[in-house]
């Protein structure tokens, strides 16, 4: 979802990871329980078209593959789609030093630093 | 459960709550116990850091993430001492003449909340920026809509000393942002009146509250309660409910309301929101400055608001549609991306509506209405039209299949953004004026309350937020709650005569 993602080291991962389950800690359990359930079918439904599940499939295929999710016909998966990369989004652009590299610079000093 | 007596009870401490505290704080001086219970905490000034998830985490209700029950809508509103005066941008507009007559709720005139909204502005500094201090965001969305034939409106802004941090929706790291956390409540607890936070009303009961105080927990901001953890059941002769329009709707609901009060929940409205994105060939100023100075108002004609915004950068990938190398691509442009949001006026309809869980808490169902999402699309077009207009190479359109859409494509807007493109549940829409749910109006067969806030046939129970609301305001609602909290708090001092006379004994 994010191909910047894959410079990050296994400590900026365990962070990634960390921000993420903060998050689903304070969401309720049965939405919990939904969102496992949704990436255990996100993770078989390739098996039909490819014979392969999605965490074994190049990067191409699983963006096709997440493409298609995003926009299926099904509202239920559309929203869970939508659900997970927002998880991924806020693992990985909520960072400081990743807002940083993007060229973010916002500052409590405000114009006094821009100019 | 601990038993203290109060006066008056004030429920939330927003623009509602905050107007009503400082309305009634001669009340307080003149001896009535005036309590005011706000569920979130009262942050220091040293703790506003700016910084994305800790902010938001720290005021907003589920971080911002408040979801409506099919999931295919983010709301977001604040919950501290302030509530959402904290994390809004200070846009200050007096409601349109045209929308209070539309209400038509008896007894309300423009005329009175014109004047009241005078007054709240005078107080609360309300003033155009300067020219130097507009960053190039916001005079990019003028230019473009001056070459488009279209006339762009600078908001007045209830800022005081603002140094332009850009982070306004994380709550202001300078003071400069006139909220009730600022203004009202600070004066009003100068007077007397009691600010309780970390203080959740669970329910109203006959001339009483109960409320859960809880403790704060390692690591979370803010200071400790001002009363003691547990749970408290607080009798008053008047109760005024400001918890906003999901907060004072679900708290009715789970009293046990809704039986005499049929409309209860009903009519909720919310301008749905959505971000749209353009990319410029160069750096421009955008994550410095005010972010929200101008909007152009094409409510009456065709049903939709645009406002300059700068959002940071997880929600700004939020909103982008799409993921992997495209979206990166549009994200790593950040410092030279310019952004409008752009706002559906919605309108009360029977099933969107609050209601709450068998737990009590609040579930908003919602449904985007096919008027509504034209226009959202017609928005997008507009907006399209303003981003190229004002050099964009290229701009993100959520309701274009795919959504980027580049300068060569300029001339095919209306056919690349469609209403069919415009699927819920993969399109990020948010909503961040909450309206609706405790209506004003005639009687329980169309509302809650009369135009002073009065819920139909309890004497004792007032409502002053935007839950009042029977339709969408059609603009930034800030100063129109604030104007009906005064006038409801006024009713609620001009009956309080009695009450000070037996506390002055």
């Amino acid at each position: 979802m994010v191909p910047d993602a894959a410079a990050l080291d296994e400590t900026a991962w365990r962070d990634v990871d960390t921000a993420i389950a903060q998050v689903l800690a304070k969401r309720p359990r049965a939405a919990r329980r939904q969102l496992a359930l949704l990436v255990r079918i996100l993770d078989t439904l390739p098996l039909f078209r490819w014979g392969r599940r999605f965490h074994e499939l190049g990067a191409a295929r699983r963006a096709r593959f997440l493409d298609a999710m995003q926009y299926s016909p099904i509202p239920l998966v559309r929203r869970g789609v939508w659900g997970l990369r927002t998880l991924v989004f806020l693992g990985y652009y909520a960072r400081p030093d990743v807002q940083t590299t993007l060229g973010y610079r916002a500052n409590s000093r405000g114009w006094a630093l821009r100019r | 459960m601990i038993s203290v007596d109060a006066d008056v009870i004030i429920v939330g401490s927003g623009a509602g709550g905050g107007t009503v505290a400082r309305t009634l704080a001669p009340l307080a001086r003149d001896g009535l116990r005036v309590l005011l219970f706000e569920q979130g905490p009262r942050l220091d000034d040293h703790e506003f850091t700016g910084r994305e998830i800790e902010m938001a985490d720290a005021l907003y209700e589920d971080g911002g993430g408040f979801l409506t029950a099919d999931g295919t809508m983010t709301l977001a509103f604040g919950r501290a001492y302030g509530g959402s005066t904290v994390v809004y941008t200070g846009t200050s507009l007096v409601a349109p003449e045209r929308v209070i007559r539309a209400w038509d709720v008896p007894g309300l005139t423009h005329d009175d909340i014109a004047r009241r909204s005078q007054v709240v502005m005078e107080e609360n500094g309300v003033h155009l920026l300067e020219d130097a201090d507009l960053n190039e965001n916001n005079r990019l969305f003028v230019t473009g809509c001056a070459r488009t034939g279209l006339h762009a409106e600078q908001f007045p802004l209830n800022l005081r000393g603002c140094v332009g941090s850009s982070l306004c929706n994380l709550g202001c790291p300078n003071l400069a942002k006139q909220g009730t956390h600022r203004v009202q409540l600070p004066a009003a607890e100068r007077q007397g009146v009691e600010v309780v936070t970390r203080a959740e009303v669970l329910r109203v009961e006959e001339r009483a509250v109960v409320v859960r105080v809880r403790e704060k927990r390692d690591g979370e901001k803010g200071r400790p309660s001002e009363w003691r953890a547990g749970e408290y059941r607080v009798g008053a002769g008047t109760i005024v409910l400001c918890g906003g329009s999901i907060g004072s709707s679900a708290l009715l609901l789970r009293s046990g309301f809704r039986d005499r009060l049929p409309a209860l929940g009903q009519g909720f409205t919310c301008h749905p929101a959505h971000i749209l994105v353009a990319e410029h060939d160069h750096p421009i100023t955008n994550d410095v400055g005010h972010p929200k100075s101008y909007f152009l108002d094409r409510s009456a004609e065709e049903g939709y608001v645009l406002e300059t915004c700068m959002y940071f950068p997880f929600v700004t990938a939020k909103n982008l549609t799409g993921f992997g190398e495209s979206h990166a691509r549009l994200m790593r442009a950040f410092p030279r991306l310019q952004m409008i949001l752009v706002l559906a006026i919605d309108h009360a309809s029977d099933g969107n509506r609050i209601a709450v869980d068998r737990h009590g808490r609040p579930v908003v169902h919602y449904k985007l209405a096919r008027g509504t999402i034209a226009s959202l699309v017609r928005a997008t077009r507009t907006s399209a039209r303003i981003f190229f207009a004002a050099g964009a190479l290229r701009v993100h359109a959520p309701s274009a299949r795919p959504p980027l859409l580049e300068r060569e494509d300029a001339s095919r807007i209306d056919e690349l953004v469609t209403e069919r493109h415009f699927l819920p549940g993969t399109i990020s829409v948010s909503a961040a004026h909450l309206m609706g749910g405790c209506a004003m109006g005639r009687d329980t067969r169309d509302s809650v309350t009369d135009s002073w806030g009065r819920v139909h046939g309890i004497p004792w129970l007032r409502v002053a937020d935007s839950s009042l609301f029977p339709d969408a305001l059609q603009i930034n609602p800030y100063v129109t709650v604030m104007a009906l909290a005064d006038r409801v708090a006024e009713g609620v001092r001009e009956e309080a005569g009695s009450l000070v006379a037996a506390a002055r004994g």
